[in-house]
């Protein structure tokens, strides 16, 4: 991206050999170069006009048609486009638009609920197996085998058929449950280079207590790898709750969500495609915009990406 | 020495992680509400005899922990169990492994020479609009859900376009897996293709090659010999994992091409509650997964000697 180099950056002579790299102090701030970066604003704002979709629907819902997702007429069933309304009707005779709108609450609650719950795991079993002595790695190592041994899908199949009703908590924390050991993996590999790094030995020699050096010097140094996969995860957890729901053991109606609406859509595709587009653009866009954040932060964090 | 210990915790670690998975399923599936006996049976009701019998047969009035300890001695001799129609697990999935087998196969031979191909492209002209342009086409594929992209395929090189069959096997191999394998492949397209172009921008950069240009050797030995090598051994332990998944993974595939394989059977088990198959398909699976990731150690510690002397 040479037009996308911030200028200070391209100043800066590329280390020609790892032993007489100079030390850099004159390099910006991480959060400042990313400021500069026009992907990151395109992604952003992409971002935080679903946000806004998925907190408030209901001002936006109205903007092209009636702007209740719910208020349909059989009569309108599979209209390509109508005054008011050109984004069209499902099947139900549903406005399409107003279904989008408030399908981003259902899609990114369930994204974000799945990734908080398997960072959250993966954060402990990455500190209880990068610093818990060899027994804890041992138990943590084969935990983390268990879970990856399923195929995703197929765990998520297995154990959402449980449940009778399913809603965005329980898909959410079906999804998170079985997300997290690429996370812990992560951060098991990352806590223990950083425990093994000189400041962490300078705390230990200090006299500090396990607790202060675990909050105070390991998270803080070894969250980042994991914090970005996370971004990444949010984006997947997105798409597999639409095939969940596509399979007919994800979200279910009442409930509004892309993913259903694409499902829904998709049985009618071959006479009216009109119906898959807007939600699957939506969801494309939301995951892409995503990667792309997930992308930048890297760039700009990861001192490999700098050079 | 070492090495013996080294393989006795590999073992061990491969028994705990078979036992932990299959338990976890088991447990899964016979929680599931719903009573398989009576939806076999239909409108008339049984009687009470007979739901009886079939309840000692399967030990299904047994509790959970006996069920499953025999189910486990069962697995020893190679036995998966009896649906509830009666015939052995392991012969209905013995009809649909071929299905998979190919579909899983092709999938990942075109993911994997498309992957290198655009992974290494885009790391030799890093930056460019090639680059750029590659990343934004691979990763708006694996954004799209995979059924959408499937239907798509379908309408638009099925129907409209009448290049490849839409649905089943009739057409056999290669004609009738084209579609879903390509599929497939491009959703997996982005993360090889995204690996392989970081660790090749890595080792480009890396003290050897430079070593290496700097004895003459020509660019094409270089980046060929030299920097491939080095490079495929991230990929090679993703592309070997990749491929467990794809045995297993390829139920809504398999689904939307109408693919008797073996996704498709397990997907009908869990809609009808069919819960020894369930079991059965998963343990499989499973298996397959659990030998494939072992294989990945090895064929890493082959490429890498670094691992073998760690």
């Amino acid at each position: 991206m040479p037009e996308n180099i911030p200028p200070i950056t391209a100043k800066i002579p590329a280390p020609k050999t790892t032993s007489t790299s100079l030390p850099q102090a004159a390099r910006p701030s991480p959060w400042l170069l990313l400021l500069r970066r026009p992907l990151f604003w395109v992604a952003s704002t992409i971002l935080l006009i679903m946000l806004a979709f998925a907190v408030a629907p209901a001002p936006f819902a109205g903007l092209f048609g009636n702007g209740d997702p719910r208020a349909c007429d059989l009569a309108d069933s599979k209209v390509e486009s109508a005054p008011g309304h050109p984004f069209g009707f499902d099947l139900q005779g549903c406005d399409i638009w107003a279904g989008a709108v408030y399908g981003a609450q259902a899609s990114i609650s369930v994204g974000l609920l799945a990734t908080g719950i398997a960072l959250a795991i993966a954060l402990v079993m990455g500190l209880l197996a990068g610093m818990g002595g060899r027994v804890a790695d041992w138990i943590v190592s084969r935990l983390t085998e268990v879970f990856l041994g399923f195929p995703f899908l197929l765990a998520a199949i297995v154990v959402l058929n449980m449940f009778g009703t399913r809603n965005v908590l329980t898909v959410g924390v079906v999804l998170g449950v079985f997300g997290w050991p690429m996370m812990a993996r992560l951060m098991r590999a990352s806590v223990r280079s950083v425990t093994k790094a000189d400041h962490v030995l300078a705390a230990r020699t200090m006299g500090l207590g396990a607790g202060r050096i675990i909050t105070r010097y390991v998270v803080p140094n070894s969250v980042q790898p994991v914090m970005l996969m996370a971004t990444l995860t949010i984006g997947g957890v997105i798409v597999a709750e639409s095939t969940l729901t596509y399979l007919g053991i994800g979200l279910s109606s009442p409930a509004v969500s892309w993913g259903l609406q694409i499902a829904a859509g998709s049985r009618v595709f071959q006479t009216a495609p009109h119906v898959l587009v807007l939600p699957s653009i939506m969801l494309a866009a939301t995951v892409l915009a995503i990667v792309a954040l997930g992308e930048e932060l890297r760039t700009v964090f990861d001192p490999r990406e700098r050079r | 020495m070492r090495t013996t210990v080294g393989v006795l915790q590999r073992v061990a670690g491969f028994a705990l992680v078979f036992v932990g998975v299959t338990f976890i399923i088991y447990l899964a599936v016979f929680s599931l509400p719903g009573d398989a006996i009576r939806a076999l049976a239909g409108d008339r009701q049984l009687p009470q005899s007979v739901i009886d019998a079939i309840n000692a047969k399967y030990l299904l009035d047994q509790p959970l922990w006996v069920q499953y300890t025999n189910y486990l001695g069962n697995l020893l001799t190679g036995d998966l169990g009896l649906d509830l129609t009666g015939r052995p697990v392991a012969d209905k999935l013995a009809d649909r492994w071929p299905v998979t087998i190919t579909l899983a196969l092709t999938a990942w031979t075109i993911q994997v020479v498309l992957g290198l191909a655009v992974g290494v492209v885009s790391a030799l002209k890093k930056g460019t609009v090639i680059d750029k342009g590659l990343l934004v086409i691979t990763i708006g594929l694996s954004c799209i859900p995979v059924f959408v992209l499937g239907i798509t395929a379908q309408i638009l090189f099925g129907v409209r376009l009448d290049w490849l069959p839409v649905a089943g096997i009739r057409e056999g191999w290669p004609l009738s897996y084209l579609l879903p394998s390509l599929v497939i492949a491009a959703i997996g397209l982005a993360s090889v293709s995204r690996l392989v172009r970081g660790s090749m921008i890595e080792n480009l950069e890396a003290d050897y090659v430079r070593t290496a240009r700097a004895k003459g050797i020509g660019e094409g030995r270089v980046v060929g010999l030299h920097v491939m090598r080095n490079s495929l051994i991230p990929t090679a332990t993703f592309l070997a994992t990749d491929l467990g998944f794809l045995l297993g993974g390829t139920v809504v595939i398999e689904g939307i091409f109408n693919l008797p394989g073996v996704g498709n059977l397990l997907f009908t088990a869990i809609r009808d509650h069919e819960a020894a198959m369930v079991v059965g398909i998963s343990t499989a699976l499973i298996v397959i997964f659990l030998i494939t990731s072992l294989l990945v150690d090895a064929i890493h510690a082959l490429l890498d000697p670094r691992i073998r002397r760690a």
